[in-house]
């Protein structure tokens, strides 16, 4: 149960190595966890990311299996956290970058991360709104992208299926009006981290844990849209409505 | 039978909602149905929602509304009041205060159930020669875990359990407690003002047994812990005569104003906080004898003022009460201190002395001191610092009141509560499947 300051007891991670999500578990009041599940394929990655949480002295830290692709697991491998106590916050955070170029000569590359973003996601997504609807309480952080705010022609094969994830956790938190259940949506721009270490890193960059301090503070405030940094948000807006000709001058 | 309606509940601090099916209760055996038909979500009864924290809600739970069953009469032969748990101490006092009795023990808010005054333990100005509410209940009638009903005498393990047991053994339908006999609906009250905290906890360690009613509200922004200490007892007839009082029995206390409805955040900051306590302060005489109030001015005042639990605004607020033995009574001064530090700023900063607890395992008084604050959610800095004053007063076999509590950890509670398996196990004897559960529970895994 979230305290009166809002401060989690429980967390799972599907996607359980994502570097952001461990980074928002860390700037959460680790004396007040009492339960982390750190979701993903048994890998040693895995294993290395719940060995760093639990250096850090976090009570109740454990790796779980699951595979985004999997979606016919999906429902019993959620059930099974949610039965064992209530989950305060769930950080859907597993999605894979790809490469588009690879997509367009093989559109199967594309398929693979549709499948992960996109199809993993929804799956997932419903099995957790089910059951936060159930416990009355809770919030799922879904980790999007600016990238969905418009395709772009250097990855959108990427950008559309976080462009898909996003709408589809703008209706799943509507569809959660007053069940106590929440959806909290985070779009950060360029992050520092594997996943993006061989790429060249665009303006207004962050690192994991600005990322990680904006999710802790709008979980706080309730917020249901965050872009990472900030101020993305107007820069966004702005390119949103940027017509075609000019946009597709942009740097990509 | 009614229907379940998804309901947000909140405790009196308005923090942390969680969304349940609300029944409104309507007989015991539709209670017994709702705890028998329960999902794996449970049960729990909710009265008129003045704990703190998260004690009165249970999120996906069915949550049972109390408060449409308050029927209640008084015996005024031997003295008591048998009354449905829903039954408002505020409709109760209606009645019998005019008919010269009074409840014996009365928490800041007359706006509570007879079955959350029991759930809870509430304590009030008189615990240091009274005892808690738990004190003077002779029966309670409950629907434990199975949907069977019992009748509980404090002979019964399971009758202790039940007082200041948080709804966690059972939904309570009906109890009787004793009342005491009042001449008047005044109370006269001695005011002493003192200029630091310490010689109000002098004062009241030497003059506590003078009077039946005994609280103390400090000045929580003064470096000095200055503060003011008020006394009563029930006037007679012949002290309302020589005042001129007509109708010294009459009782109708009205709401006198209202909170806005949207507060800005913030509105309550160490700056109003302090005009606020500097005029509060200033009101009160350096001393005065004898000034019958009514029991409302001198039991509930905040009662007066509607939904006041609005005026800290959006993110809510908590009350940090907490209880230390004699042996610690330094520890009072420490954590005033420290919340002057952080900047919280409380208004209603209350400190007074208890007397010796009573057999239940979950009750919270015990001899020494208890001191309430009021302290908005907002403030930073807040939850750590009340984690390391937790620490000092589980250290010294102080703790925490649940009826008030919405933070503290697991581990702390069970610290600091001892008697927490003994109350299991009589717990299990009601509840085997653990049917009663409240966030509460959940949070301190109870």
């Amino acid at each position: 149960m979230l305290d009166a300051l809002g401060e989690p007891q429980s967390v799972l991670v599907l996607g359980g190595t994502s570097e952001i999500a461990l980074a928002t578990i860390k700037e959460m009041p680790r004396h007040r966890l009492r339960r982390v599940l750190l979701a993903g394929r048994p890998s040693e990655s895995l294993d290395a990311a719940v060995a760093q949480l639990k250096a850090l002295n976090i009570a109740g830290v454990e790796p779980i299996e699951f595979d985004a692709k999997n979606t016919d697991t999906h429902g019993a491998i959620i059930d099974a956290a949610f039965d064992a106590s209530d989950i305060d916050v769930v950080i859907l955070a597993f999605g894979v970058l790809g490469d588009q170029m690879t997509a367009e000569e093989d559109p199967s590359h594309a398929v693979e991360i549709a499948t992960v973003n996109y199809t993993g996601s929804v799956s997932a997504g419903l099995h957790v709104a089910r059951r936060l609807k159930n416990q009355g309480h809770g919030t799922l952080v879904v980790l999007s992208s600016v990238a969905g705010d418009r395709a772009r022609r250097s990855n959108f094969v990427y950008g559309s299926t976080k462009a898909g994830l996003d709408a589809f956790a703008q209706g799943l938190d509507a569809s959660l009006e007053k069940t106590g259940a929440h959806v909290l949506i985070v779009r950060p721009g360029f992050v520092r981290t594997r996943m993006t270490s061989h790429l060249p890193e665009a303006p207004m960059t962050t690192n994991p844990e600005d990322v990680a301090k904006i999710i802790v503070t709008a979980l706080k405030k309730g917020k249901s849209t965050v872009y990472a940094p900030g101020p993305l948000r107007f820069v966004m807006a702005g390119l949103k409505t940027l017509p075609k000709p000019l946009f597709r001058k942009l740097p990509s | 039978m009614s229907e379940a309606v998804a309901t947000q509940l909140s405790g009196w601090g308005r923090t942390t909602p969680t969304v349940a099916q609300l029944v409104e209760a309507n007989s015991p055996s539709q209670i017994a149905n709702l705890i028998t038909q329960s999902s794996s979500r449970g049960v729990l009864a909710r009265g008129l929602g003045r704990s703190y924290g998260d004690a009165a809600q249970s999120g996906g739970a069915t949550v049972v509304d109390m408060t449409t069953m308050t029927d209640f009469s008084l015996n005024p032969e031997n003295m008591s009041v048998t009354a449905d748990a829903g039954a408002s101490i505020d409709n109760i006092l209606r009645e019998i205060v005019p008919r010269g009795f009074f409840v014996p023990v009365s928490a800041g808010t007359r706006i509570i159930t007879v079955g959350g005054a029991i759930a809870a333990d509430i304590h009030g100005k008189n615990h240091h020669r009274d005892g808690s509410f738990g004190a003077h209940v002779t029966e309670i009638v409950i629907i434990n875990g199975r949907g069977e009903q019992l009748t509980l005498a404090p002979e019964n393990p399971q009758f202790w359990a039940t007082i200041g047991g948080m709804g966690l053994t059972g939904i309570i339908t009906s109890a009787t407690f004793t009342v005491i006999p009042i001449q008047s609906s005044y109370i006269s009250v001695d005011t002493e003002r003192l200029k630091d905290l310490e010689s109000i906890m002098s004062s009241l360690l030497e003059r506590d047994h003078e009077y039946r009613y005994t609280v103390a509200w400090i000045d929580s922004v003064s470096p000095s812990g200055r503060g003011v200490i008020t006394r009563g007892d029930h006037a007679t007839i012949a002290q309302c005569d020589s005042e001129g009082i007509k109708n010294p029995e009459s009782y109708d206390p009205k709401k006198i104003a209202s909170a806005p409805g949207l507060v800005p955040p913030g509105l309550l900051n160490k700056l109003s906080v302090r005009a606020f306590n500097e005029g509060w302060y200033r009101k009160h005489p350096r001393s005065r004898i004898g000034e019958l109030q009514r029991i409302g001015a001198f039991f509930h005042p905040l009662d007066g003022v509607h939904d006041w639990n609005r005026i800290y605004g959006p993110r809510g607020f908590l009350q940090y009460q907490f209880q230390v033995p004699d042996s610690a009574s330094d520890l009072i001064g420490v954590v005033l201190n420290k919340l002057r530090e952080i900047g919280a700023p409380s208004f209603l900063t209350v400190l007074k002395r208890f007397g010796p607890g009573n057999q239940a395992p979950l009750s919270f008084p015990q001899s020494g001191w208890t001191l309430a604050a009021d302290l908005p959610a907002g403030i930073s800095e807040l939850g750590r610092t009340l984690d390391q004053l937790d620490e000092l007063i589980s250290a010294v076999g102080g703790r925490l009141y649940l009826a008030k509590d919405s933070r503290q950890s697991p581990a702390n509670f069970a610290r600091t509560y001892p008697r927490l398996d003994e109350w299991r196990g009589i717990r299990d004897t009601m509840d085997p499947n653990h049917v009663f559960a409240s966030d509460l529970s959940r949070r301190l895994e109870i």
